[in-house]
């Protein structure tokens, strides 16, 4: 009788004590989303990819993130966690400079991708090395399998042969864990596929891009939860093949997915520590009051 | 699941655009900006011409039958008939047009009627102005409504500014129709809602209130109506007569010149172009120059009338 | 009540395509198919048909067309393709990559250009371009070779296709770029957080999203180009002379007279019974293409809704 159990509480720290989490697992684990599950464990691998060094974006006068500094791994999940506004998702999208559409936005500090700074690299290079999933699925209106093929062929000098891209597609697809759903008919429009599907399909075209990095933007706020499980699901088995940030409102999902966190709060980096670190024993108050649900 | 296998060829190169997509890019810019220089060109050479050959003399007499230059008077009387078709064609097509914007915005039932009444208008939209001349022509021969033109000996001669605005008016028409359409559908529903809440009828919650807030679209519609009007010339050729001066028939004073013959200065142009009759290249180039400055006077108003229209935005 | 006004402005519509078939008839009645087809000289049989009318004589109809609507093929033709090309990459540029301030002079500039009225397009044409093409683009060699037939002036299919692509491109650039600009900026932000360049991803994503706009401006424009009846028969040298492929570059600067321009060229002789009723038939076919295009357009689009494109 799982569901029976109450989610678990969380106590407001009062007084100074520390934030402790009431875990109902173990026996009758309640099985609804929502309950922390078993993580899994670390994946063994930690490449460094890109490093954030003091990096500062304003949107005309106002600062929408300063002096952040942290590495991406690949191996690892980073979270990016944090109240509205807090610039979360401007960090997220100076990654792959992305910022740059907007014509207000403004850079100070540097970030590197394997060494070279990223600001030395075309941006069309730079983001086909670090892909990016949005909040809203947005798969093209075309086929399902024109919509990773289109990635393959945009990116390449020369048209790719129409067998090799069948295998790409088919691969990027498997990443995704899409292909067993859509094998039957890849010519079926993107649009009508479910909402989940859809952000499937758009984990499998960034991921046909074969990325060093993978930036995803609150990917599952848009799904229900079942959709919500099977991505997560995928974004920890995909971390050993890329370097994972995420940015997300959801703290049970962050505390599910993540390796390390990063707490942000009204653009400044509060606390970067392992996950079991910063929402077990956080350093800073104020990451305690957040994780603990006091604001935000 | 494996680590990652090493690179697959495709993703190759670094540049990451090729040069098809740099040609294509300067192909835009290089159309564009000829676009700018063409129609620079045309408007400035128009008002270079025109300017060289206007004189306050030409546009305030009227023309004359003769074979020089100087002889042949002025434009006073195509200008005046411009002003005058484009008005009365815009009467007629403005309560009508207004009359199907709101039915089909507001009412619309049967749904094969209010399809039937789009698609009818659209049609109207795509047909050439010559076939709807024609058609007057036909029309207004016809013997009972020879009191709109010159009868002479029992035959109705059909041509008049009567029968030419009234040919002017269907093209007019999709023009009044599709702007006053466009602004009542931007008006949301809880307006309505609020002003049926309070008793009112559709008639009158039109009426007070939703055509009020309507009127830039709808003021829009009548300005771009009245534009296309200005500027046309096949049904001025064909239903006003081609007499230079006012040609009155019969003796009621205003009735008798729009019962009448003349001409506008499109068909003045058009007269005196190399290929009319008249070939008075100078003539045509100042009368142009009047027909360019009204158009282009027109075409500011709407901007400035839609710039107005969107200031006002409702909140939703 | 306004009901009543609209069934009224339905049944003067109705009215008008009967009377207008019905006049043409006896023309059509007469040629039968033929009256498309070639044989002969659509100008003296205009003539002909002219003075059969007087009621003295029994009324003559033939009449050929073939030269005519060849004409009218070509210039609708050529204004509409070269239009097509021109305003997709305007209309790109506009929406796209134009910076700020050019996007606010070509904006009214295109606005601008798309209400001027024809006969000043006619007016420009026949005292630019027309000397134009006759001093600089005709030789005396190309004169010479054709002069049996025809005599070339500068007055030619190349001036009317090369002006009426003007007088329809800005109707084509306004619908255009309303399409794109309705395209969803998702799907474009999503092709560039791909690390797909820009002109790729308009190219690609945006254009193929707008392609019932596409459609639509294409439909309108070829309406609009068939119908133009002022400039042409000002520009293209009032002759129903088929301009001949066969004839090698010269075929550009042949002279032509399409349909509408026929019409209004032959107004005059509305008098006569015979010829009004040609003329009626010539405004049939006018007026029937127009409603064809409308049909077309709206089947073109129909398959594209498939996809999820928004039509």
């Amino acid at each position: 009788m799982g569901f029976l159990n109450p989610p678990p509480v969380r106590r407001l720290p009062l007084g100074g004590e520390q934030a402790t989490v009431v875990e109902s697992n173990g026996q009758g684990s309640p099985s609804f989303v929502g309950a922390p599950r078993e993580r899994a464990g670390a994946s063994g691998i930690a490449i460094d990819r890109m490093h954030v060094q003091q990096l500062s974006v304003a949107y005309g006068p106002k600062l929408a993130v300063d002096s952040v500094s942290l590495p991406i791994r690949q191996g690892e999940v980073l979270a990016l966690i944090g109240p509205s506004g807090c610039g979360k998702t401007t960090l997220l999208r100076s990654l792959n400079r992305l910022t740059e559409l907007t014509s207000t936005a403004s850079m100070k500090g540097r970030i590197t991708l394997d060494g070279e700074d990223i600001a030395a690299l075309e941006p069309t290079a730079l983001r086909r090395r670090v892909t990016m999933v949005f909040q809203q699925p947005n798969p093209f209106p075309m086929s399902v399998f024109d919509n990773v093929a289109y990635v393959l062929r945009e990116q390449a000098s020369r048209r790719p042969k129409k067998r090799q891209l069948q295998g790409l597609v088919r691969e990027a697809l498997e990443r995704a864990g899409l292909y067993d759903e859509v094998a039957a008919d890849l010519g079926h429009p993107a649009l009508r596929l479910s909402g989940g599907q859809q952000q499937r399909l758009c984990i499998a075209r960034a991921l046909a891009a074969n990325p060093e990095v993978l930036l995803l933007d609150e990917p599952c706020s848009a799904l229900d939860p079942q959709s919500t499980k099977v991505i997560e699901d995928l974004i920890v088995q995909l971390r050993e093949q890329v370097a994972v940030v995420i940015v997300t409102h959801n703290l049970q999902q962050a505390y599910r997915v993540a390796d390390y966190v990063a707490f942000m709060y009204l653009g400044e980096l509060v606390e970067y520590g392992a996950v079991d670190q910063v929402f077990g024993a956080s350093r800073e108050p104020r990451t305690r009051e957040y994780v603990s649900g006091g604001f935000g | 699941m494996t680590t990652t296998a090493a690179r697959p060829q495709i993703r190759e190169s670094s540049a990451s655009w090729r040069l098809s997509d740099r040609i294509g890019l300067a192909f835009a810019w290089l159309l564009g900006l000829m676009f700018l220089a063409v129609t620079a060109g045309i408007v400035l050479y128009m008002m270079v011409q025109g300017i060289k050959y206007i004189s306050p003399t030409l546009m305030f007499t009227s023309p004359a039958a003769g074979f020089s230059e100087s002889e042949s008077g002025g434009f006073l009387d195509p200008l005046l008939g411009t002003v005058i078709v484009a008005l009365l064609a815009l009467v007629i097509a403005f309560p009508i047009g207004l009359g199907v914007g709101v039915w089909l915005s507001e009412y619309g039932r049967p749904a094969w009627l209010a399809r039937l009444t789009e698609s009818t208008v659209e049609m109207l939209a795509g047909s050439p102005s010559i076939v709807f001349a024609l058609f007057g022509v036909l029309l207004f021969e016809q013997g009972a409504v020879g009191f709109l033109s010159r009868t002479n000996d029992g035959v109705v001669y059909g041509r008049s500014f009567l029968a030419a605005a009234a040919m002017l008016s269907l093209i007019a028409l999709p023009l009044v129709v599709a702007n006053v359409r466009e602004g009542l559908q931007a008006i949301p529903g809880h307006v309505r809602e609020a002003s049926y809440a309070v008793g009112k009828t559709k008639l009158a919650t039109t009426r007070r209130i939703l055509l009020p807030a309507a009127r830039p679209s709808v003021v829009t519609g009548a300005m771009l109506g009245l534009g296309r009007v200005i500027g046309d010339t096949a049904i001025i050729v064909l239903l006003l007569g081609a007499t230079l001066r006012f040609n009155g028939a019969g003796d009621i004073p205003i009735l008798e010149t729009l019962r009448g013959t003349g001409s506008t200065l499109t068909s003045y142009v058009y007269a005196n172009a190399p290929t009319g009759e008249a070939n008075q290249p100078h003539k045509a180039y100042a009368a142009g120059f009047v027909l360019l400055m009204m158009v282009l006077l027109l075409n500011f108003a709407v901007d400035v009338a839609v710039r107005r229209g969107r200031r006002m935005t409702w909140a939703s | 009540m306004l009901g009543a006004l609209v069934c009224g402005v339905l049944a003067f519509v109705l009215l008008l395509i009967v009377f207008v078939f019905r006049e043409a008839w006896p023309s059509f009645q007469h040629n039968g198919l033929a009256w498309f087809g070639s044989g002969g000289n659509p100008d003296q049989q205009i003539e002909k048909i002219f003075t059969s009318g007087n009621l003295l004589q029994e009324p003559v109809y033939t009449f050929h067309a073939w030269p005519i609507i060849w004409g009218t093929i070509l210039v609708t033709g050529g204004a509409v393709a070269l239009s097509f090309v021109a305003a997709l990459f305007v209309s790109v540029f506009v929406v796209e990559f134009a910076p700020e301030w050019i996007r606010r002079i070509l904006e009214p500039v295109i606005r601008l250009l798309a209400s001027v009225p024809s006969v000043i397009f006619g007016l420009l044409g026949v005292l630019i371009l027309v000397p134009f093409i006759g001093d600089h683009v005709i030789t005396e060699g190309n004169r010479r070779s054709v002069s049996y037939i025809v005599s070339l002036s500068g007055y030619s299919l190349m001036a009317g296709v090369l002006i009426l692509s003007l007088m329809i491109a800005p109707l084509m650039i306004a619908l255009f770029a309303d399409g794109l600009r309705a395209v969803p900026r998702g799907w474009l932000e999503g092709s560039l957080g791909l690390g797909i360049n820009r002109w790729r991803t308009f190219w690609k994503i945006g254009v193929r999203t707008a392609r019932p706009a596409l459609v639509a401006g294409t439909v309108l424009a070829t309406a609009r180009a068939i119908g133009e009846v002022v400039m042409l028969a000002m520009v293209t040298g009032g002759v129903a002379f088929a301009p001949n492929p066969a004839d090698g570059l010269i075929f550009f600067v042949e002279p032509t007279r399409p349909l509408a321009a026929t019409i209004l060229q032959t107004a005059e002789e509305l008098t006569s019974p015979p010829m009004r009723q040609t003329i009626f038939a010539m405004a049939s076919v006018l007026l029937f293409s127009a409603v064809m295009l409308s049909l077309a357009g709206w089947a073109i689009k129909q398959p594209m809704k498939r996809y999820g494109v928004r039509a």
